[in-house]
C-alpha cells in the first residue's frame, strides 16, 4: 500500500496522479501531490515505477502500512529501487532485453 | 430515466469507441484506426498502467508456424480445458498472436536475444509493453480518455451506439456516440487486490448484458492465485520451484502450484497456515529468475525474506474470471456479440474458444487479448463504416438497469442511498471469496449463495445512481453482484467437474455435458447449453 511521497525528493510533476490506475492521489496547487485515497491503493507499484524523482514508496502488504521512516527507506536503498531494477530512467536499459532473459527463456517454459 | 445529452460536459462523436485500455483495448484501437476509423478509447484508470497486464507482464502463446509445434501447442491445454476449445479458433489466435508479436518487435519492443542471435518472443514485460501500446495508440491518432470509467452503454432500436461515463479526476460526465463499441474492460476479480486487478469489476459484462448480450462459461470463474500473505503479487509461475510446509517445517503432502492448489486451499480452510519456499530452484537459475520477474521479488526484498532459503506464509487470492475463462459470449469471427454494434475482446470476452474451462499458467490469456482485440477492432471498424451517414443522426439513450441521474438536473434533491456501495461489495465478496463456496462448489452452497446474491441484486438494481464519484463504486457493486449470480447459476447447471469448475457433489467429468453454458438476463437469469464444434483436435 502506498506509504510515502517524499517532500524532499518530489518534483511535483504529478505523473503519479496521472498513472495511478485507482486514482489514489490528488494534485495540490503549487505543492507536491497528496495521498488522498490510500485505501483505494491496489499495491501495483506503478506509481513508483513512473516516478522520475524516486520519491515514492509502496509497502508490500496490500492492507497494512510498514511504518518505516523515510530515512530508513533511503538507507535500505528502497526509494527508486524498483525503477532501477526494471531499467527505467535516464541512462538505463529496460530489463526486457537483458541477457538473462534469453538464458531464462531457454530453460523456463511458461 | 438515464443520462441525457445536455448533462455531459464532454461530448464526442466517433466511429469506434473502445472501453478499456489494456492489451485487448489498445490492440482494438490500433486495428480500428489502421482501418481508417476515428477512434476514442476510454479507460477507468490510465491506459498504459491499468489492468492485469501492465504491472505484471505475461507469458505469451507465441508458437512458430510449424505444423508439429502448433499441434503440440493446441493439445497442451485441450484436455485440461475439458475439450471445450475449438480448433479453428486456436489456429486463428495462434496466427494473429504470431503476427502481433512480430509487429511489436518492429515497433520497438526489445525482445531478448542470445549471443547466437536467437530472438525470444514468448513473453512481455508488462510496464514496457503497455507503455509502448499507449505510445502507439496515441501515434495512431486515437483520442484517449484516462480516468474515465464508462457507466452505461447508449443505444437506439438498431443497436449499441456509444457510452457515457464520468471523469474521476474532476467529476465531469462524458458521453461518446459511436458507430460501434468494443468492450475491453477485462475480467472480474471482485476487488481482491490481486496484482493490478482492482480496476476489474465486471463492468463490461454488466453493460453488455444491459444491451442484451449473453455470457458464456461463467462457471469457469474461480481462479485463485498463490501469493505471500503479505503481498498483492499474485504471480504464480515460480511456485513450480516451491515446496510447501507447515509452520514446524514438515511437508504438506500433495500441495503444489498447479495440481496441488486444492490441497493448499483445504489446509487454509482448516485454519492451518501453509508456508512456501522456492527451494527447488537450482542456484544458477536464481539470478535469472530475479531478472525474469522483477516484481515477484519486490515484496520479499522489502520484507527482508529470501524466498529461496526462507519459508514464507502463503494464501490464495481470488482472481475470478481474470485468470478464469468465462466472459461475454461472442457470435462470430469478428468477436461480435449478439447485439448489433457491440463487440467484446480480451478477458471481457469468453476465452473458452481457445482454452476451454482452464487457462493454467498463462500465455493463452495474453494471446487471446491481443488477437481478439485485433479481430474486434477490425469488426467494429467495418460495422461503423457500414452505417455510413446514418451513424451521426442516431438518437441513443442510456441503458443502465439502475437509473443514473445527473447532479446538475437534480441538484441535491436526490437522497443519499440507504445502503453504501461498500456494503454491497462486502456482501458479494462473502459469497465469492471463500474457498468452500467458490473453489469447492456444491448444490447446497450455490443455492444458499444465490439466495443472498439475488436479494442484493433486487436491492441495488432499482436504486437511482447519483452521477458523482460514488456512481463508479455503485456500478462496480452492481456489476460484481450480477457477475457472481451468472457464475453460480451456470455452476449450478454444470453438474460435473470440468476445467477449473469443481463440484464436490459431482467430482467427475460427465461426457454428456461437453457443451458450453450460455447465461442471459439480469433479473431472471437463464442458462442454456451450446454445442461445441465437433471438429476435434487431431492427435
Ligand atoms: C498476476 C497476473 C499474471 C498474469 N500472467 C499471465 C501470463 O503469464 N500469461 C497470460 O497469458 N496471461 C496472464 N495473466 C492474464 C492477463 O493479464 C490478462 O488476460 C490480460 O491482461 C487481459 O487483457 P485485457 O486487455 O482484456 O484486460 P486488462 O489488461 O485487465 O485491462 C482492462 C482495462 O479495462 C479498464 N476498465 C475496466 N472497467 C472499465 C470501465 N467501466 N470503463 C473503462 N475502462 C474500464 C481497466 O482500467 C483496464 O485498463 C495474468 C494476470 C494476472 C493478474
Amino acid at each position: 500500500m502506498i506509504e510515502l511521497i517524499s517532500d524532499a525528493r518530489c518534483v511535483a510533476c504529478n505523473l503519479c496522479v496521472s498513472v495511478c490506475p485507482t486514482n489514489v492521489f490528488d494534485k495540490v496547487v503549487d505543492d507536491v501531490p497528496v495521498i488522498a485515497r490510500q485505501n483505494d491503493c491496489q499495491t501495483c507499484f506503478m506509481c513508483e515505477l513512473y516516478c522520475p524523482a524516486d520519491a515514492m514508496y509502496v509497502a508490500p502488504h496490500p492492507d497494512r502500512l510498514s511504518n518505516r521512516s523515510e530515512a530508513e527507506l533511503e538507507q535500505a536503498e528502497l526509494l527508486g529501487g524498483y525503477r532501477e531494477q526494471v531499467g527505467w530512467g535516464p541512462g538505463r536499459t529496460p530489463i526486457s532485453s537483458h541477457e538473462f532473459m534469453a538464458q531464462l527463456a531457454r530453460r523456463f517454459v511458461p | 430515466m438515464n443520462l441525457h445529452k445536455q448533462d455531459s460536459t464532454l461530448q464526442l462523436e466517433t466511429d469506434v469507441l473502445v472501453i478499456g485500455g489494456g492489451p485487448a483495448g489498445t490492440w482494438a484501437a490500433l486495428t480500428a484506426a489502421a482501418k481508417g476509423s476515428k477512434v476514442v478509447l476510454a479507460d477507468k484508470g490510465y491506459c498504459g498502467s491499468s489492468g492485469a497486464t501492465a504491472p505484471s507482464g505475461t507469458g505469451v502463446w507465441y508458437v512458430e508456424p510449424e505444423v508439429k509445434q502448433r499441434q503440440e501447442a493446441k493439445l497442451s491445454r485441450y484436455f485440461m480445458g475439458g475439450r471445450l476449445a475449438e480448433n479453428d479458433w486456436m489456429d486463428r489466435v495462434l496466427d494473429q498472436t504470431y503476427e502481433n508479436m512480430n509487429r511489436l518487435a518492429g515497433w520497438g519492443y526489445s525482445f531478448p536475444i542470445d549471443p547466437e542471435g536467437n530472438v525470444f518472443r514468448q513473453g512481455l514485460q508488462g510496464p514496457e509493453y503497455m507503455r509502448l501500446m499507449r505510445k502507439l495508440v496515441k501515434r495512431a491518432g486515437v483520442k484517449i480518455l484516462d480516468h474515465s470509467p464508462a457507466l452505461e452503454l447508449l443505444a437506439d432500436e438498431h443497436g449499441v451506439g456509444g457510452a457515457a461515463g464520468v471523469s474521476t479526476q474532476g467529476g465531469d460526465p462524458w458521453r461518446v456516440t459511436a458507430g460501434a463499441v468494443v468492450i475491453a474492460t477485462g475480467g472480474c476479480a471482485f476487488l481482491s487486490k490481486a496484482l493490478g486487478c482492482n480496476v476489474l469489476t465486471g463492468d463490461g459484462y454488466l453493460m453488455a448484458a444491459e444491451a442484451g448480450a449473453e455470457m458464456s462459461g461463467m462457471e469457469f470463474s474461480n481462479a485463485y492465485a498463490i501469493s505471500p500473505t503479505f503481498s498483492s503479487v499474485t504471480k504464480t509461475a515460480y511456485y513450480r520451484y516451491a515446496s510447501f510446509y507447515y509452520e514446524d517445517g514438515s511437508v504438506v503432502e500433495g500441495a503444489g502450484s498447479t495440481k496441488g492448489r486444492s490441497v493448499i486451499a483445504k489446509k487454509l480452510l482448516e485454519n492451518r497456515q501453509v508456508y512456501a519456499r522456492l527451494d527447488q530452484a537450482p542456484a544458477d537459475l536464481q539470478p535469472l529468475l530475479r531478472v525474469g520477474q522483477t516484481n515477484f521479488f519486490l515484496p520479499f526484498d522489502r520484507m527482508g525474506i529470501n524466498p529461496f532459503t526462507d519459508m514464507f506464509p502463503v494464501t490464495l487470492r481470488l482472481e475470478g474470471t481474470v485468470r478464469g475463462t468465462g466472459g461475454i459470449h461472442i457470435v462470430d469471427d469478428t468477436c461480435a456479440t449478439k447485439v448489433p454494434g457491440l463487440y467484446a475482446a480480451g478477458d471481457a470476452a469468453t476465452r473458452e474458444l481457445i482454452c476451454g474451462g482452464f487457462t493454467g499458467g498463462g500465455s493463452h490469456n495474453a494471446a487471446w487479448a491481443m488477437s481478439s482485440g485485433s479481430f474486434a477492432g477490425e469488426g467494429a471498424a467495418a460495422y461503423a463504416k457500414s452505417l455510413g451517414q446514418h451513424a451521426a443522426r442516431r438518437e441513443v439513450h442510456g441503458l443502465s438497469s439502475a437509473p443514473i441521474v445527473s447532479s446538475r438536473t437534480y441538484g441535491s434533491t436526490l437522497q443519499k442511498p440507504p445502503i453504501a456501495a461498500e456494503e454491497y461489495i462486502r456482501a458479494v465478496q462473502e459469497e465469492v471469496m471463500p474457498y468452500d463456496r467458490n473453489l469447492f462448489r456444491s448444490d447446497e452452497g450455490l443455492r444458499d449463495s444465490l439466495y443472498r446474491l439475488d436479494r442484493v441484486w433486487k436491492s441495488i438494481r432499482h436504486e437511482p445512481i447519483h452521477l458523482d464519484y460514488q456512481a463508479v463504486k455503485r456500478r462496480e457493486a452492481a456489476a460484481m453482484t450480477v457477475t457472481a449470480r451468472w457464475m453460480y447459476r451456470s455452476a449450478q447447471a454444470r453438474t460435473e467437474t470440468r476445467g477449473m469448475h469443481k463440484r464436490i457433489d459431482y467430482p467427475d467429468v460427465d461426457e454428456t455435458q461437453r457443451y458450453r453454458l450460455i447465461t442471459s438476463g439480469l433479473d431472471d437469469i437463464s442458462v442454456r447449453a451450446q454445442r461445441v464444434s465437433e471438429e476435434a483436435v487431431s492427435l
